[in-house]
């Protein structure tokens, strides 16, 4: 019984945003779960969960004043929570090369042969509109070895894709 | 022997400073018996620190000896550490025994010289690199009432706080 919603929602960035949503879910009752907020491009995408004791309409009906005035898209699905349950990472990719198409496709398939669960990736066009320059983060969980991984992921340097596979330590303390 | 409670977020105490150790005696040795026994009970920590089961004294362990190919000083009990050199500085990932269910990037350095007391209050100085070196800075910063989401900088931007310099 999914007991959460995922609000997602997306526009032209501008200041203001996140107080703006964030008020009109709070007065309309509603708790909020974990989130992505990022500036991608010259948009501000969020991805919001929201606790599910108000009826879906209730919550639309909140939010879509404050979307149409900040002239923000939304979209909203019923999800389980699965709060208190992170995964932990245990290897990081990390890739950049001269954008083309494909980089993506080419380094994900190779970890997803390896069982690579990839728990975040993070993607940037940096340099300029003559020259892009596409740099990617990915923190994920995998059960072969570093080396397997790496071995796997060399054949791409050979495209002047330049990729990394370093281990995550994460510290108890 | 006896584990101990631990604090957890957002108690209040874990942002309490310590006050320094003064009598080395059998109490202190008895305690540090539970706070390692404590440390041993919970998820693979490499570390504790006194504040993080209710006692406010300057007092740490770290072992971070059970880690492949990791430099390190063995199993170390730490009575008012001081920290006198750092150098270089090295993003992280860390966890905490007081903050279950979450891991965070932090900045700490690479490279520090350390003089802290043993049990018996004889005072030894330790020069740590790498994970020993972030392990024992993490504890250290319980004995100040600073846990690691204090720290914790963005993984997108790798942005650290400027320093603020006092006039």
């Amino acid at each position: 019984m999914p007991d959460w919603n995922m609000l997602t929602l997306v526009g032209a960035d501008r200041p203001g945003i996140v107080s703006r949503v964030t008020r009109a879910l709070y007065t309309c009752g509603c708790n909020l779960g974990e989130a992505s907020m990022i500036r991608l491009g010259g948009n501000f995408t969020i991805m919001l969960m929201v606790s599910g004791e108000r009826p879906c309409e209730e919550l639309m009906a909140a939010v879509r004043p404050v979307a149409e005035e900040l002239g923000l898209r939304i979209h909203l699905d019923a999800v389980p929570g699965g709060l208190h349950r992170h995964l932990v990472p245990n290897l990081q990719v990390r890739v950049f090369g001269a954008d083309r198409a494909g980089i993506v496709a080419d380094v994900t398939e190779i970890l997803a042969e390896h069982g690579f669960n990839i728990l975040e990736l993070e993607s940037d066009v940096a340099g300029d509109a003559q020259h892009p320059v596409y740099i990617m983060n990915i923190q994920g969980y995998c059960e072969r070895t570093i080396e397997e991984v790496q071995t796997a992921l060399s054949a791409l340097s050979t495209q002047g894709v330049s990729v990394d596979v370093a281990p995550v330590d994460i510290l108890i303390g | 022997m006896a584990i101990l409670d631990i604090l957890k977020l957002p108690d209040p105490r874990l942002k309490q400073v310590s006050e320094p150790v003064e009598r080395f005696d059998e109490d202190l040795q008895g305690f540090v018996a539970d706070l390692e026994e404590t440390r041993l009970a919970g998820p693979a920590a490499v570390g504790i620190a006194a504040p993080q089961v209710g006692r406010f004294q300057r007092i740490v362990i770290v072992d971070v000896s059970g880690r492949p190919k990791t430099p390190n000083h063995g199993h170390l009990i730490l009575v008012n550490p001081e920290i006198v050199h750092w150098e270089g500085y090295a993003i992280g990932r860390e966890g905490c025994l007081s903050v279950p269910d979450y891991t965070g990037n932090v900045i700490r350095a690479t490279g520090i010289r350390l003089k802290a007391q043993d049990l018996d209050g004889r005072e030894t100085e330790y020069a740590m690199e790498g994970y020993e070196a972030r392990a024992v800075q993490h504890e250290m910063d319980h004995l100040d009432g600073l846990l690691f989401v204090d720290r914790v900088v963005s993984r997108r931007t790798d942005l650290y706080r400027r320093k603020v310099y006092q006039t």
